[in-house]
């Protein structure tokens, strides 16, 4: 038996191995780091409206003396929602209910695997990339694999067999389609400027603050901010579930573990564009006025500690926008429903296209 | 290694942790069985229960977003090759975008993009 396993190990391929051991804890980080923003989240999204109406906010909750400001409160919330009675309402499509929260909740993870959380890192001879998937079509991997999201939302409103879930999954989803294509074409400019698909090279192409994309292109950054809420249906894009007309949109039938399923699946989504936009247009892991030279020659050569130092600032450029979408939430007030249409199609699509040919006839008059 | 195989994984955690989640409320909450309870929520007043009628808007806006998406994905194709196509593909992304503006404005003309 032990000769057997030993030629076993002989015959497997040492570096394919390695490189599937560190894929495996790269992404075993990446997954429980994702886990931790929707408690997260919650509690900032009652401790800041908190802040701005000048009110406490959840501050009570805490272990004995150890109350963290209140932030136990989502730990508490949490283990409540999961010990909560799961009503599935009669006439609900059983199979689609079911499936509803889990295809809210892959697209999530597999977004966020493809942002690139620092450069590549050598260790003893090997290079390996900071995020979990490297690939040269990292654009439009993300743009393929958000779209799927919409099944999720689409799939809850219809399952339920509620006017309401139904109504709020028709908005959602028709909004989240329309959206998209502003969000692509937005995007456009960058590919063009930077002369790549892959996420990493374009941060990259961002050495200095001055090649920024939002100093390139401060056009596509405002018609993706604005994708940016549309796409999370979040403030002052929240048609899908305006409380005074739809009670919760397509979720209002869900309750318990599934509920928090599409809180998970809305937050990771808000988390990872706002990871994107970091990356896109400010520079992702690198830090102002700090050339990636200068930092692995301040870490002594180590580029593993370079990346994750890159990795830290690109989080808390994603903490910003987080923190960006709770601000606007309780500062501007909601659409109406033809205003968010019109807005997509009327105008930021004919913007996106005008954007896409001023930008590369402008690049082709400076570089041909 | 193939690059693509950390897809497979991580799709998978995600069905597993979806499927967890979805499976979880069955075996650990309480269920309690009321008629009542389990109609749906639309705020006391007599169900409607009538998925299968939707605005056939929404159907039309489906079908425009694939046109667009599409066209913006082809034009994907054409910023990652800017640099080698010069400006032989920027004279036919304008040539391009210009029967694109066209059936845009077709579309705007008819009504398509009116909503009440």
């Amino acid at each position: 038996m032990r000769e057997l396993a030993l030629e076993l190990w002989a015959k497997v391929d040492k570096e394919v191995l390695i490189q599937i051991v560190v894929m495996l804890v790269k992404f075993g980080v990446v997954a429980v780091g994702v886990l931790q923003i929707p408690p997260v989240m919650v509690w900032v999204e009652r401790r800041a409206p908190a802040f701005m109406q000048r009110r406490k906010g959840p501050n009570r909750v805490g272990i004995g003396k150890f109350r963290l400001y209140g932030l136990i409160q989502s730990l508490a919330d949490t283990v409540k929602l999961i010990w909560k009675e799961e009503v599935v309402p009669a006439g609900a499509n059983k199979v689609m209910f079911q499936l509803a929260p889990i295809f809210a909740v892959f697209p999530a993870f597999l977004i966020a695997s493809a942002i690139p959380f620092g450069n590549d890192f050598t260790v003893f001879g090997r290079t390996f990339s900071m995020s979990v998937i490297r690939m040269d079509v990292g654009f439009l991997f993300i743009f393929a694999i958000s779209s799927l999201a919409v099944y999720g939302v689409s799939l809850a409103g219809w399952a339920s067999n509620n006017k309401y879930a139904l109504l709020g999954s028709l908005r959602a989803s028709a909004q989240m389609i329309s959206y998209e294509i502003p969000l692509g074409m937005s995007l456009l400019p960058i590919v063009i400027i930077y002369g790549t698909l892959d996420l990493n090279e374009i941060v990259l192409g961002q050495a200095h603050v001055w090649q920024w994309g939002i100093v390139r292109a401060p056009l596509s950054f405002m018609l993706f901010l604005i994708c940016m809420f549309a796409e999370t249906n979040r403030a002052p894009f929240d048609l899908a579930e305006g409380e005074s007309e739809l009670v919760a949109g397509f979720h209002t039938e869900y309750n318990s573990a599934k509920f928090a399923a599409f809180f998970l699946g809305e937050y990771v989504s808000m988390f990872v564009l706002g990871c994107l936009c970091s990356v896109v247009f400010f520079g992702g892991w690198q830090i102002p006025f700090v050339s990636y030279d200068l930092l692995v020659r301040l870490c002594g050569g180590y580029t593993l500690i370079a990346s994750l130092i890159g990795a830290v600032v690109l989080l808390l450029k994603g903490a910003f926008w987080m923190w960006f979408y709770v601000w606007v939430r309780w500062t501007l007030p909601r659409f109406r429903y033809d205003q968010l249409m019109s807005l997509g199609w009327k105008f930021m699509l004919p913007v996106g296209l005008a954007n896409i040919m001023i930008t590369a006839l402008w690049v082709a008059v400076a570089r041909f | 290694m193939n690059p693509y195989l950390p897809v497979i994984v991580i799709l998978l955690f995600g069905l597993v942790l979806g499927s967890i989640l979805s499976a979880l409320a069955r075996f650990v909450g309480p269920r309690r069985y009321q008629r009542i309870k389990s109609e749906p929520y639309e705020c006391g007043v007599p169900t409607v229960g009538e998925r299968d009628k939707m605005s056939v808007k929404f159907y039309l806006t489906a079908i425009l977003f694939i046109l667009f998406d599409i066209e913006t994905v082809f034009m994907y194709l054409w910023a990652t090759t800017f640099k080698e196509l010069g400006w032989f593909g920027i004279s036919e992304m304008l040539v391009f975008m210009l029967i694109l503006v066209a059936g845009y404005v077709y579309v705007i003309k008819r009504g398509a993009l009116e909503w009440d």
